[in-house]
């Protein structure tokens, strides 16, 4: 049976539904990543769970007990915020103590166990100092400390590295995923970027407009995407999603001024193949349309060569994106870093048809 | 470079001299009863009458002072304005803390606690600040009355603090608004409750907006008059009704100089704690306005 199950919960305020019957499971150990463009519930989502907010039906269990109606702090679930919400007045081991000393946890067991949580996180020498003497890193650290102190049976993380840095929120990431490996305690991890979600996530649960779009593992949302928006949303650069028109076993893609780009399966879906003289929409990931030096290429199996007029190329150290034009939308291509054209002229491109997918038009429902 | 630079320093130069001189001129003109005041309370009545009021004192005494504290008639009793300064204290004290205890609770709950209806209540409290106090005299001396505290210090004390939680109310809830929820959530997930998130995470944060409050009430309730020549009976009047008293009286030789004395004294609490925690004032003000 799974750890944590979120079981048909919906949440309105008003005649607003924030939240959509939505079903998750995560099993003990796992890493739940909740993600979403703004707005999308997710958050509304996490704080239903760590109990801030009430759900308006549905159930939510952890270890097959029903937590609905528990306060939040008899869930036994620490929660790091966004903005760490450190208490100002009291210093970095009163904060760290504050939840024990709730419980009526004597003062000396309390300082034994801040003095352990303190020095897996290396913060031992900040013990004394107030929040506000502390740098981003710091105070993230801090509030990890304080949700770790309590041993919880589940952690929930609200978009936690949202306000750090570029190179300080890699470094954070990379911590938490050691974090949840040493402990392996249950996480649910909010975040609006793809990217933490790919790397930290064992689950990812794609929300929009309160509406799980889909759930499964990294490599399932970022290969096999339900629909036009989660193909859109996750990846970067995002999918190239071409309009097409489905002829017999081939799509042809419009060129400007050029005859078509014919890609030629050997077998199209069924959902596509019944769609023979109609459009639909053909979604390629950069690394899918490469030069044919690159691995990629040489290692795909079903492949079609064409030349493409390049029209821009962005260098980005360990590749170069060039940009091409197909269906009336700009193609972003992933090329080997020592690929040499240029640009306003033709170049040979490999489409590894095996990474192709297909949705509908008007539904934006993915084909198979 | 510097040739364009030189008159511009030269015009800097003269403005700032006139600022000074305005501000200069104005701070003379603020403190020119201050030292009026001051002066005329360490001469004698004789010096007084013969001379310039502006002038310091020949013959330096602190008598008027003693006088004025002890032994002055208020009233019928010759007893100083010594009693009715207690007076005054002990409606004050009280009438402060709780007023400014009940504040911050309301700001507290308003912010922090949302109810259905919440802003409707805050606006309702509100209406407390605008009211003319002449306007509820009658109706507030008959709820005194039936509650039977009409004429003491604890009637006063009920009056000014009802009269307070409008302001009080506000500047906390302002101060609060400004507080992050996630910081309350957090004690919700630590296990703190209403109470030990208030004590424990926002009162030992509000600081400023405690002095501001306390400052505040302390002038408004100590500088009252009306409410205490209305409501107060003759051992619970406080110190602005006793220096009236003191100073209006109809019979004997006019004793400026102790009248001066008195006026400083009744004066001075007010100056006292402005003087004090003066910064924390404007800093807190700035704290409620800005963000609020």
């Amino acid at each position: 049976m799974s750890f944590l199950q979120i079981d048909k919960v919906c949440k309105s305020f008003g005649s607003v539904n924030v939240l959509r019957d939505i079903s998750l499971d995560v099993e003990e150990g796992g890493f739940l990543v909740l993600v979403g463009p703004s707005g999308c519930g997710k958050s509304t989502l996490l704080n239903t769970i760590a109990g801030l907010e009430n759900l308006t039906t549905g159930e939510i269990r952890i270890d097959g007990n029903v937590i609905d109606d528990l306060p939040p702090a008899e869930r036994n679930i620490a929660m790091v915020f966004q903005s760490y919400a450190l208490y100002p007045n009291m210093n970095v081991g009163q904060n760290i103590a504050f939840g024990l000393e709730m419980r009526g946890m004597p003062k000396d067991e309390r300082d034994i166990k801040v003095a352990e949580v303190a020095k897996t996180l290396q913060i031992e020498h900040l013990l004394d100092r107030k929040p506000g003497q502390l740098s981003g890193g710091q105070r993230q650290r801090v509030a990890m400390g304080r949700a770790l102190v309590r041993n919880p049976q589940l952690f929930l993380f609200d978009e936690p590295l949202s306000n750090l840095d570029a190179k300080l929120r890699v470094d954070m990431r990379t911590e938490i995923k050691r974090m949840h490996q040493a402990l392996g305690t249950t996480i649910v991890y909010v975040t609006h970027d793809q990217i933490e979600a790919m790397t930290l996530g064992t689950r990812i649960a794609v929300l929009k407009d309160g509406i799980v779009q889909q759930y499964g593992t990294p490599a399932e949302i970022y290969n096999d995407p339900a629909n036009l928006f989660v193909a859109d949303f996750m990846g970067s650069p995002a999918m190239n999603l071409i309009p097409a028109t489905v002829r017999g076993n081939t799509v042809e893609m419009a060129r400007v001024g050029e005859e078509p780009l014919v890609l030629d399966f050997k077998q199209l879906p069924d959902d596509v193949a019944t769609r023979d003289g109609k459009e639909v929409i053909v979604g390629i990931r950069p690394e899918a349309i490469t030069d044919a030096d690159s691995r990629a290429a040489i290692r795909a199996g079903q492949q079609v060569t064409a030349s493409c007029k390049i029209d821009v190329v962005e260098p980005a150290g360990a590749d170069i994106y060039a940009i091409t034009s197909l269906g009336g939308k700009e193609v972003v291509t992933r090329l080997h870093q020592d690929w040499f054209g240029q640009v306003n002229q033709h170049a040979e491109l490999v489409f590894n048809l095996e990474k192709v997918v297909f949705f509908d038009r008007e539904s934006g429902i993915r084909l198979r | 470079m510097s040739r364009s630079t030189q008159p511009s320093f030269r015009t800097g130069k003269i403005l700032r001299a006139a600022l000074y001189s305005v501000l200069i001129l104005f701070a003379v003109y603020y403190l020119l009863p201050l030292f009026v005041m001051l002066v005329n309370s360490v001469k004698t009545l004789d010096e007084i009458r013969g001379g310039n009021m502006m002038s310091l004192p020949e013959a330096f005494t602190i008598e008027p002072w003693l006088v004025a504290w002890s032994k002055a008639q208020i009233g019928v009793e010759p007893t100083g304005l010594s009693p009715y300064f207690i007076n005054s204290i002990m409606m004050v004290v009280p009438a402060v803390a709780i007023s400014t205890a009940l504040g911050a609770m309301n700001g507290y709950v308003l912010t922090k606690w949302r109810f259905p209806g919440d802003k409707i209540i805050f606006g309702l409290m509100l209406f407390a600040c605008f009211i003319p106090f002449q306007i509820v005299l009658i109706p507030m001396a008959r709820v005194l009355g039936m509650i039977g505290i009409a004429g003491t210090t604890s009637g006063l004390v009920l009056v000014h603090v009802v009269y307070g939680l409008g302001f009080t109310t506000l500047f906390f809830r302002n101060y609060y608004a400004a507080f992050p929820d996630e910081l309350i959530k957090a004690a919700k997930m630590d296990g703190a409750g209403f109470w030990r998130t208030f004590t424990r995470i926002l009162l030992p944060s509000s600081g400023p907006i405690i002095v501001v409050t306390v400052i505040w009430q302390f002038t408004n309730i100590w500088n009252d008059f009306l409410f205490g020549a209305s409501f107060a009976d003759f051992d619970s009047m406080p110190m602005t009704v006793a220096l009236n008293n003191l100073v209006s009286s109809s019979t004997g030789v006019k004793e400026y100089n102790v009248h001066f004395a008195g006026a400083v004294l009744a004066a001075l609490p007010t100056l006292i704690v402005y003087v004090v925690s003066g910064r924390y004032f404007v800093r807190g003000l700035m704290a409620g306005a800005v963000k609020g």
